[in-house]
């Protein structure tokens, strides 16, 4: 048998209730959040080269804000929003994995 | 004839070199392990004295890097042919104690001529893995060797049953060729698999993760759902491979071997399995063994998306596949997981001319953003895709619930079914009670002085009304309503005259499944 919750549990599909066990997999899903559109998260593990922006500066959308090596590539990640740089999470060096939070930028009100 | 006296001798001596493998310290390696060498493998899986190997003398033809001075014995793989049951089957085992088992062309090549010789005389091939992966120093020539061995598995599915056993590492792109077989067996402490390897998650994300936490044989029997079978050791791993082919056909031209038939053993009553209440959860497979010849069922990726049960048994004396919802895990609903599971056998069912009976008790897709975002469609697609185009006899039993998508999902008569039972609890509705209720009398709950006892007593209207096999035996949507004792019979009668069940498709090349 599956490594599961060896109770029961109460289990809601589609507005019915079920007693049942739960799987490992689904017990350690990922609880989804809303992305913040000034996030820039890391989309490869990789290696931070450089970095082209400070904390406080104004970025325009597509402003080059650091050099990301991965799968064997610089790749250049750019302002995903125009606003000012609050946080930059990463030193030059740094080894990253997928989904770091690299910087932060507040976007600018529309 | 002293010529040919001495000409013998110099071949015993020839294969006696080759088979000592990498030698002793090596093999002394191997089996500290916990390992056997490639050719007891073989030896403990073919009937005894059957093994006819061939390619012994084969020489690898790596030039650079002083490779031109090394001799291989075998060049790391040992090939042949055999027997299991009496019947033939064509074989290849990595040796480990050989360069690490390390795949060049010349290797590779050894491995396609007996998976040429399994394609051309229709029986099966089970190939052994246990590898360090490519041997670098061939370069290209090694890239070579595994795309040949990929297109072989590719051109073999479907036509013969193809087994991969990971009795030690199988790393890179050697993985691929198991991934593209029918079931894949895995060991405990043994088997390693991955496509990138503790050293450079370490490299490239400073991560320290161990082999077996990567991708050892419970992480693909569990997570990954790459692995079809898991076993404690070795001698159970090839216990489980001579089990299953005693269910599966040597050739998608034959059917499995029948044997006799023989009444279920098991003590239990299906009477009384499951419960009346949709909302209680028992282990379906209690009723598959009410069912199957002998109460032997062959449970596949048992650890994996259990929240569906596949698996071989046999039903008068022959081979049936049973895809059913398991409402003691997860309540038994269709997600990612449980959607690719039984896809994939019910193909392998319709390729291999294995009549499929599904029994079903679900009330529907998981719900969640994971999910959705997962591809719970294209994934859940697959189902229907894979029972649509099955030719294969199709019998459907209904024990209890059966909403929405899921009822359509569980090869329902509009899916192609041949027949469809419904036991008397079973509840075949567009949706489950609560939220049918809610919808529908949304209007007179809202304007109730009691809003509570109005949704209770029209969820009891709702009951009452369609959460029963009738409505959808009045449409001619299930043949019969059956008590939960017929079962067995039912089913092997609606088997008996499927026997020469002939379906036609339009030509084409192929159809293209959600993959």
């Amino acid at each position: 048998m599956e490594k599961i919750d060896k109770k029961y549990v109460d289990f809601s599909v589609m507005a019915g209730t079920y007693k049942t066990r739960l799987t490992k997999k689904f017990s350690n899903r990922p609880q989804w959040n809303k992305p913040e559109p000034g996030d820039v998260l890391s989309n490869l593990p990789g290696t931070i080269i450089q970095i082209k922006v400070k904390v406080g500066e104004k970025v325009e959308a597509g402003q080059l804000l650091l050099i990301h090596e991965a799968m064997k590539m610089l790749n250049r990640v750019v302002a995903p929003v125009s606003g000012i740089v609050t946080d930059i999470n990463v030193n030059v060096g740094d080894k990253i994995g997928k989904n770091h939070l690299m910087i932060k930028i507040v976007e600018n009100e529309k | 004839m002293a010529d040919l006296t001495k000409s013998i001798l110099t071949l015993r001596e020839k294969k006696a070199i080759v088979e000592k493998g990498g030698g002793e310290a090596a093999i002394e390696k191997q089996v500290a392990m916990g390992k056997l060498t490639a050719r007891e493998r073989i030896q403990a899986i073919l009937d005894k004295n059957s093994f006819h190997e061939t390619d012994m003398f084969v020489k690898h033809d790596g030039r650079d890097f002083g490779m031109d001075k090394k001799e291989f014995a075998a060049d790391g793989v040992v090939t042949g042919t055999g027997t299991i049951g009496g019947a033939p089957v064509c074989i290849y085992a990595q040796d480990f104690t050989v360069a690490g088992g390390s795949l060049g062309l010349q290797h590779a090549r050894k491995i396609t001529k007996v998976m040429d010789i399994a394609l051309k005389m229709k029986c099966p091939v089970i190939g052994i893995n246990d590898s360090g992966g490519a041997r670098i120093q061939e370069g290209v020539s090694a890239l070579a060797g595994y795309g040949e061995i990929f297109y072989r598995n590719t051109i073999a599915s479907g036509v013969i049953p193809q087994l991969s056993l990971i009795l030690g590492p199988c790393a890179g792109g050697a993985v691929y060729s198991p991934a593209l077989t029918d079931f894949v067996f895995v060991v405990e402490g043994i088997s390693k698999m991955f496509i990138t390897g503790p050293n450079v998650i370490k490299t490239v994300l400073g991560e320290d993760i161990s082999m077996e936490d990567l991708g050892g044989a419970r992480v693909h029997a569990e997570i990954t759902g790459n692995a079809h079978f898991y076993a404690l050791n070795e001698e159970e791993c090839f216990e489980q491979v001579k089990n299953l082919l005693k269910f599966i056909p040597w050739n998608n031209q034959q059917k499995a071997p029948a044997v006799k038939a023989k009444e279920p053993k098991t003590k239990l009553n299906i009477e009384e399995i499951v419960p009346s209440d949709p909302k209680q959860p028992y282990d379906v497979r209690d009723v598959i063994r009410c069912i199957v010849d002998d109460s032997d069922f062959l449970e596949i990726q048992e650890l994996w998306a259990a929240n569906i049960v596949i698996g071989f048994g046999r039903m008068g004396g022959e081979t049936v596949g049973f895809v059913a919802n398991q409402p003691m895990v997860l309540a038994g609903v269709l997600d990612c997981d449980s959607a690719d599971k039984a896809a994939r056998f019910i193909r392998f069912c319709d390729s291999f001319n294995i009549p499929i009976v599904t029994l079903e008790d679900m009330p529907g897709y998981l719900p969640g953003v994971d999910q959705e975002h997962a591809g719970v469609i294209r994934h859940g697609a697959k189902v229907l895709y894979a029972y649509s185009e099955a030719t294969v006899p199709k019998v459907t039993v209904i024990l209890r619930k059966a909403y929405g998508g899921g009822y359509i999902a569980m090869n329902s008569r509009h899916l192609g079914a041949d027949f469809m039972f419904a036991w008397p609890t079973a509840e075949i509705a567009v949706m489950g009670p609560d939220g049918a209720a809610n919808i529908i009398f949304r209007k007179e709950i809202m304007e109730a002085e009691d809003q509570e006892a109005m949704r209770q007593e029209k969820v009891n209207e709702y009951i009452e009304k369609f959460a029963n096999p009738y409505v959808a035996a009045s449409k001619g949507f299930v043949d019969t309503v059956i008590e939960p004792k017929e079962t067995r019979t039912q089913i092997l009668h609606a088997l008996k005259l499927s026997a020469l069940k002939e379906e036609c498709r339009p030509e084409r090349k192929h159809g293209l499944p959600p993959f």
